[in-house]
């Protein structure tokens, strides 16, 4: 099959790689970037595990084609932080156990993210509308509102 | 949540997870995270009938896809790879590709390789397979009656009846005729199922030079019964390795995935390269052989006047689907705790499995008893109802006493301990149940809807062996162990390094292992390690599920750290010229007891790795042991099945109050309130407990309110993804779970601990509906069977509606004296609608 060139750039570093048109998003950044804390729940657009950020925004990266994001800015999990120097929105996450098998958590992480960059003092409500596009089979969602309630506040300098 | 334990400087403590800097990083290294030089990629083709003859396969156009690497039909892959493992006596055939014959749709009759996954989909859209429909059974009760080509494996017999028993525990007859009421319901639990958001996969190769497989997967047991795989692929069980990953959850379904490793393994071998198969949502829906009970019950529970429970008569018909994989083990589950935490004298369970054309049943949080805590909820309702007593009234009146324990039931299973009453109470003083009690009256007389349920279940811990074979006619591998094991070293340094024999599937294994080697080397857990065993280096490891877990890796670190322990006492007592029993550890260091003389573990470490000749001439170098703990309490049945034994002692206890309210315009249902007492003996970590407890309970609001495994009757899975299969999302859930605890240790355990895994799914379904029977009651609606779809609710409320209208009927706010009303059981049945969030 023909392959397009794609440019893009993944947590602040730019790719550029050729690719099938059909190539989803999710796979190319899985297994073509090497960055597998993406998952991979239902590609049918309804789980939400797949969410990166693109330009910012939330994506289903199961329902977007690696050629769409030619040019585009990502941020997967990776970028958001790394065991040794975590991002609050992660150590909030650890010390309210928003997380279980922790597959959910990637994408719960980056759509918290573009939450908390538009809205650093949400509601609990606000909370629970934004990450409400996601499925977690595990905690239940209350600790992980927690989490996003708490990472606000360390955003703020808080404890 | 409070606890009252004391003494511990670990166990008890909120301690956040070890697991957790990886997983939120995005190196949580899950199966389809791995790759291999060299690998490919499979997709399978799926039946779309539910049952047929396969007549004949043409692969030729796939085989002609530039980047396929094979394409293997079952009857090629059945020469290399025998019939999967199956725990039912007489064992029932299943391949890992079918043969012959499809059962359920989406079974696979082929299976592509390629360079990638795009092209072994196009590929295998490309087989061309000719069927011969059979008929469909979909059914169960008439699947009881089914003959010639719609007996699904008549090799086993004449009929679809996998199992028909029944089962007699005490005087029951006799107890049925002392009763002054006898209460009846018919009951329908639906087939939903575990659906973690990773689904099953493997990543297999085959090496030809020594003839051994080595297989990743998101499965468990692999140290249990691991080597039945091997038995599959037709190697000696040395010739295949298993390496665990990080499983995405599992609530049971991973418990034993042999299919997927088997075909991955099968399919390496043939193309001599690592083979990659991981299911996608729409298989693991369909395939994934871990879908959960589908029951028909039949019950009458004998009492007395004064409500005082006498006996139960179970007859229940299960749909186990196309194939039998762990037996009826499920019902030997619920026979742990069949009469709950009453003290009912004698119960009898008439049981009919049968096959169907639909997926298989495997385990899913509750293995079976949380249907067997429906029924028996469910019961306890319509008793107070009939004798017109309070809910809570009736269940205090029948509880087991706290003296009483260990308590006997009828089926011969004991009890540890436990504090009924505590529990309730706890409850009832955290959901204000007086307060809301009055609330509710208000509420309906201005026309709301507010219902508050309430139960009181069992929530039996670590599964025995017993339970997957005393069912049987023939028992066949009557098995008797399910130990668990580690192996613990502590390096020259002093650091500490635990391997468990089995795997994370979304529990806590490393956080628990670290805070109870820690409480018993005391040391920081900053210094303690954690790893996973593959098979080449497996101890015996039966492995969560059966919420086991904790207790078993607590017994059998306190077993290897009393062997540490001994050795470094043996090394300080020799250096320091004390006594070994002058000794004592303390915060990391032994020292002669009242003095400050003492060692650290990492210079006793030091001393015991490298000074042989310093050390007493018998002691062997190293700091290490290893320990394998069985089951804490277990006995064999009796041989004419009226006692089975022991088999699943540690029992934890529940009670759950939802406060809902319905809105009778649309069925939907709202929370106000949601109260959850567990009582899971010691606990070793409160804040992840709580985890458990409440994502179990949004899970058993999933099996309550929205999740079906639909099948219409032409053997169609109607709810194959997640757009119609509802899982609860966000919105679904209450705001705040409520989780308080109650503490009665196990008298078995390391530490006193319960399990408590499989948390509030135990109590959560049976609780729903209680809370919507008792919202609806001005109606004269009953719950009697799930899940309760707002569409469904809102057809019963119609009817309920219309009925008053006729009958002329004044709004009466203290509901009808005769029940007339519908139930939701009859109206189960009805074809999903996704338009119900
Ligand atoms: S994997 Fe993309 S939404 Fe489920
Ligand atoms: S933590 Fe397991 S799915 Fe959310």
């Amino acid at each position: 099959m023909e392959q397009e060139k794609v440019t893009v750039t993944v947590n602040g570093l730019r790719y550029e790689r050729l690719v099938e048109p059909r190539r989803l998003l999710c796979d190319f950044i899985r297994q073509d970037l090497g960055l597998p804390g993406t998952h991979v729940g239902c590609e049918h657009g309804v789980c939400g595990m797949c969410t990166v950020l693109v330009n910012g925004q939330t994506a289903r990266s199961c329902l977007m084609f690696a050629v769409q994001a030619d040019g585009a800015s990502i941020t997967t999990v990776e970028g958001v932080g790394t065991p040794s120097k975590m991002h609050p929105l992660q150590q909030a996450f650890w010390e309210k156990h928003g997380l279980q098998c922790g597959f959910c958590t990637p994408a719960m992480l980056v759509t918290a993210l573009e939450l908390l960059n538009h809205n650093p003092t949400p509601s609990r409500d606000e909370i629970r509308e934004a990450i409400s596009s996601n499925l977690c089979r595990c905690t239940g969602y209350q600790t992980i509102v927690d989490s996003v309630e708490h990472a606000a506040t360390l955003m703020r300098g808080g404890v | 949540m409070t606890t009252q334990q004391t003494g511990y400087r670990w166990i008890g403590q909120s301690m956040k997870r070890v697991e957790d800097p990886r997983l939120l990083t995005g190196r949580g290294q899950y199966v389809d995270d791995i790759a291999l030089p060299n690998m490919t990629y499979a997709a399978a083709l799926r039946s779309p009938h539910a049952h047929a003859r396969i007549r004949s396969i043409d692969t030729s156009k796939a085989k002609a896809v530039p980047g396929v690497i094979l394409v293997m039909t079952g009857a090629e892959a059945a020469q290399q790879t025998g019939p999967l493992p199956c725990f039912a006596s007489p064992p029932v055939t299943q391949y890992c590709i079918a043969v012959d014959r499809v059962r359920h749709v989406g079974e696979a009759v082929a299976a592509v390789v390629a360079e990638s996954r795009y092209i072994a989909e196009d590929a295998a859209d490309l087989i061309e397979v000719e069927y011969e429909p059979l008929p469909v059974v979909t059914d169960p009760e008439e699947a009881i009656r089914s003959t010639g080509d719609a007996v699904l494996h008549p090799e086993r017999g004449p009929n679809n009846i996998a199992l028909q028993r029944t089962l007699t525990f005490g005087p029951v007859d006799e107890d049925f005729a002392k009763a002054d009421v006898v209460v009846r319901r018919k009951l329908r639990w639906p087939r939903s199922g575990a659906q973690p958001m990773e689904t099953v996969g493997a990543l297999a190769s085959y090496d030809d030079a020594t003839g051994k497989f080595s297989i990743y997967a998101n499965t468990s047991m692999y140290n249990y019964v691991g080597w039945l795989m091997a038995m599959s692929l037709k190697v000696p069980a040395h010739k295949l390795n298993i390496i665990p990953t990080m499983a995405g959850g599992s609530f049971g379904s991973k418990l034993f995935t042999h299919k997927v490793p088997i075909l991955a393994a099968t399919l390496a071998r043939a193309c001599g390269r690592p083979v990659k198969y991981v299911e996608d949502r729409i298989d693991n829906i369909m395939n994934c052989d871990n879908h959960g009970s589908d029951r028909i019950y039949d019950l009458e529970l004998a009492l007395k006047k004064d409500g005082t429970m006498l006996s139960l008569r179970m007859t229940v018909i299960d749909d186990y689907g196309a194939y039998l994989q762990f037996g009826v083990g499920h019902h030997g589950n619920a026979l742990a705790q069949l009469t709950g935490p009453y003290r009912i004298k004698s119960a009898q369970v008439s049981l009919t499995a049968v096959m169907t054309n639909k997926g298989q049943q495997g385990a899913y949080r509750g293995f079976g008893s949380e249907v067997n805590n429906f029924a028996v909820e469910r019961m306890a309702d319509a008793a107070a109802e009939a004798l017109k007593m309070d809910p809570v009234d009736i269940r205090r009146k029948n509880f087991i006493q706290p003296d009483q324990f260990p308590y006997k039931i009828p089926t011969g299973n004991v009890y540890d301990s436990g504090n009924y009453e505590a529990v309730l109470d706890k409850a009832l003083g955290m959901a204000d149940y007086h307060g809301w009690r009055r609330k509710q009256h208000e509420a309906r007389k201005e026309g709301r809807y507010v219902g508050i349920g309430l139960v009181s279940c069992q929530e039996r811990s670590v599964f025995s062996a017993t339970e997957f074979w005393f069912w049987n006619h023939e028992p066949g591998f009557a098995l008797t162990s399910s130990p668990d094991s580690v192996d613990i070293k502590i390096d020259p340094t002093g650091k500490a390094f635990v391997r468990l024999h089995a795997p994370f599937w979304g529990n806590s294994p490393e956080t628990v292992a670290t805070q109870v080697l820690a409480e018993q080397l005391t040391i920081d857990p900053v210094d303690i390690t954690v790893t996973y065993a593959d098979t080449d280096s497996g101890l015996p490891g039966t492995g969560p599920g059966g919420s086991r877990y904790t207790v078993m890796i607590a017994g059998a670190i306190a077993g290897a750290a009393k062997e540490i322990k001994e050795k470094m006492f043996k090394v300080a007592a020799h250096l320091l010229e004390a006594s070994e029993s002058d000794l004592e550890l303390r915060d990391g260091r032994v020292s002669v007891r009242g003095t400050d003389r003492g060692m650290s573990i990492g210079e006793i470490a030091l001393q015991a790795h490298y000074f042989k000749l310093s050390l007493p001439a018998d002691f062997r170098s190293g700091l290490d042991a290893r320990y394998t703990y069985d089951h804490p309490y277990t006995t064999l049945p009796n041989a004419d099945r009226t006692d089975m034994g022991v088999f699943y002692p540690i029992m934890g206890h529940m009670c759950h109050i939802p406060i809902i309210e319905v809105d009778i315009e649309t069925g939907q249902i709202k929370f106000l309130k949601y109260v959850a007492v567990h009582d899971a003996g010691t606990v070793v970590n409160p804040m992840t407990l709580a985890g458990h407890i409440r994502g179990g309970t949004v899970q058993g609001i999933g099996s309550a309110l929205y999740e079906h495994y639909y099948y219409d009757s032409s053997g169609q899975l109607l709810t194959a993804n997640f757009a119609d299969y509802l899982i609860p999302t966000l919105m679904e859930a209450p705001e705040n779970i409520e989780v308080g605890h109650v503490v009665t240790p196990s008298p078995y355990t390391e530490y006193g601990i319960k399990g408590g895994g499989e948390g509030g799914r135990m109590g959560a379904p049976a609780a729903l509906a209680s809370a919507v029977e008792d919202a609806l009651k001005p109606l004269g609606i009953k719950i009697d069977g799930l899940p309760i779809r707002p569409v469904l609710l809102r057809e019963m409320i119609r009817e309920a509606q219309q009925r008053r209208t006729e009958d002329g009927a004044a709004e009466d706010l203290q509901g009808p004296s005769d029940w007339s009303g519908r139930s939701s059981r009859e109206h189960l049945g009805g074809p999903p609608g996704n338009a119900e969030r």
